[in-house]
């Protein structure tokens, strides 16, 4: 019987295969005579595109267009000042995910900056860190201030399940979760798509861990529809070489489907139980705000009515006044993929890792962070 | 965000729950997200906390053999 599993990662970080596979990318891609313009959706693939240098080893050949597939960068100004009001609530402590505190709401102000100020805000690593603290404080409400993508609402609806059944009645939860799906379709169908010149992708690298939850099947509607081939990948530098390659293939052949090349995680219907719990606990929202693609509909979660009592928006009434961007931040632009991190003015001067301006600084999956941690400007 | 880890299960506890190593780092993760049983030396993805997926490693292999394909069908063409 084996004892020791094998590391399957040093397999997929193997500096042979990575050669093989760019002298094959090129190889094709000179027989196609155009430079393929590729958009990796989800943020973690940014950041793997970065680290590993596979912009600067494909530069010529294949394009990278930055994605919005990062939760803390498309979350519009007025839901962090929502989550800032939130913790003001008197008797409250206010619990999210670390991306979240450092955020700037309207002001500036960030969690973090109004946890100095005294306000009890906690980072959890896991959401059910919070029915602990609900429990370990009775007297005091608990805020999950939930966000992310398919990857983060499974945890939040056992979350809400788990604390109707052990009766926690201190325990509330905003929900921010947002749909992978409905913001690709959202930017098939913009006008800078639509405007030929403007922002131009011809496949795309589809999210791993997304798809883990929601299988490859929903990616099929767009790879058809918009006449895009959609490869969902893996994080590793082999899994995203294979995938361009598979994108460039499936381009030389006039393809347009979806491919996985990250099957060893990914399935075509997904994580059947996830999708179960969720849809038991969260209904569609009609449309939702985006920070950078506006109003999109039907692309997020509310909290169903069986279970408003938990649900903090319908619990704690707070009204907002309007949200003031910071007037020189293009995030929006570079969620859209229209402008590089290096077109702001702001970027690595004033807006840096440790001080952000947008929200694209903060986090790990933020381009901004990218462009600032691994291109060495 | 959505950064995942592929962890080892050390110990697959009573409670719905199991300690994995992450790249040395030891902690409880919960298995409420997986349908099937996992064991001892298994791999699955971590996500804040949960197992949202079990390693399969033999697609794992075939992702590794197909890479050795394209190298060869090239090679054929060619």
């Amino acid at each position: 019987m084996r004892t020791e599993q094998v590391d399957l990662r040093g397999e997929f970080r193997d500096s042979k295969r990575v050669k093989a596979l760019e002298i094959k990318i090129k190889e094709a891609v000179e027989r196609m005579g155009d430079v393929v313009h590729i958009m990796e959706f989800c943020g973690g693939h940014t950041h793997a595109i970065m680290k590993y240098g596979i912009d600067d080893l494909l530069k010529g050949y294949v394009r990278f267009v930055h994605g919005p597939g990062c939760p803390v960068c498309v979350m519009p100004m007025q839901r962090v000042d929502l989550a800032l009001e939130m913790a003001r609530l008197p008797n409250t402590i206010l619990c999210t995910y670390g991306d979240l505190l450092r955020v700037p709401g309207s002001g500036g102000k960030s969690l973090l900056k109004l946890r100095a100020e005294g306000y009890d805000i906690r980072g959890v690593y896991s959401c059910l860190d919070s029915i602990k603290i609900a429990s370990e404080n009775p007297k005091k409400n608990l805020i999950f201030f939930a966000i992310g993508f398919e990857t983060t609402t499974p945890q939040t609806a056992v979350l809400l399940l788990n604390a109707k059944r052990m009766g926690i009645k201190n325990l509330f939860v905003v929900s921010n979760h947002v749909i992978t799906p409905a913001a690709i379709q959202h930017i098939l169908n913009s006008p800078e798509m639509r405007q030929i010149g403007s922002v131009r992708i011809d496949a795309f690298i589809g999210p791993g861990h997304v798809s883990v939850i929601i299988g490859t099947r929903p990616y099929e509607y767009f790879a058809e529809e918009f006449q895009k081939p959609v490869v969902i990948s893996g994080f590793e530098p082999v899994d995203i070489l294979q995938s361009v390659y598979m994108i460039v293939m499936q381009t030389i052949r006039k393809e347009a489907k979806v491919e996985n090349q990250y099957t060893r995680f990914v399935s075509y219907e997904g994580n059947h139980k996830a999708q179960r719990l969720v849809s038991e606990v969260f209904e569609l929202r009609k449309e939702f705000e985006w920070r950078g693609l506006g109003t999109v509909p039907y692309s997020a979660l509310k909290i169903k009515k069986e279970y408003k009592e938990m649900d903090a928006e319908e619990i704690f009434k707070i009204s907002l006044s309007k949200p003031k961007e910071h007037p020189s931040c293009i995030c929006g632009k570079v969620i859209r993929g229209v402008a590089l991190p290096t077109d702001c003015k702001l970027f690595g001067n004033v807006c840096t890792p440790s001080n952000p301006i947008g929200s694209c600084m903060v986090s790990s999956e933020g381009a901004c962070a990218a462009y600032f941690k691994y291109k060495k400007l | 965000m959505c950064l995942s880890i592929p962890s080892r299960v050390v110990e697959v506890k009573e409670d719905k729950t199991a300690l994995v190593d992450t790249m040395g780092v030891r902690r409880v993760i919960s298995l409420e997200l997986l349908s099937e049983d996992v064991k001892e030396n298994d791999w699955v993805l971590v996500h804040v906390g949960f197992a949202i997926e079990k390693l399969d490693e033999e697609e794992a292999l075939k992702t590794l053999e197909l890479f050795e394909d394209i190298l060869r069908m090239e090679e054929h063409e060619n």
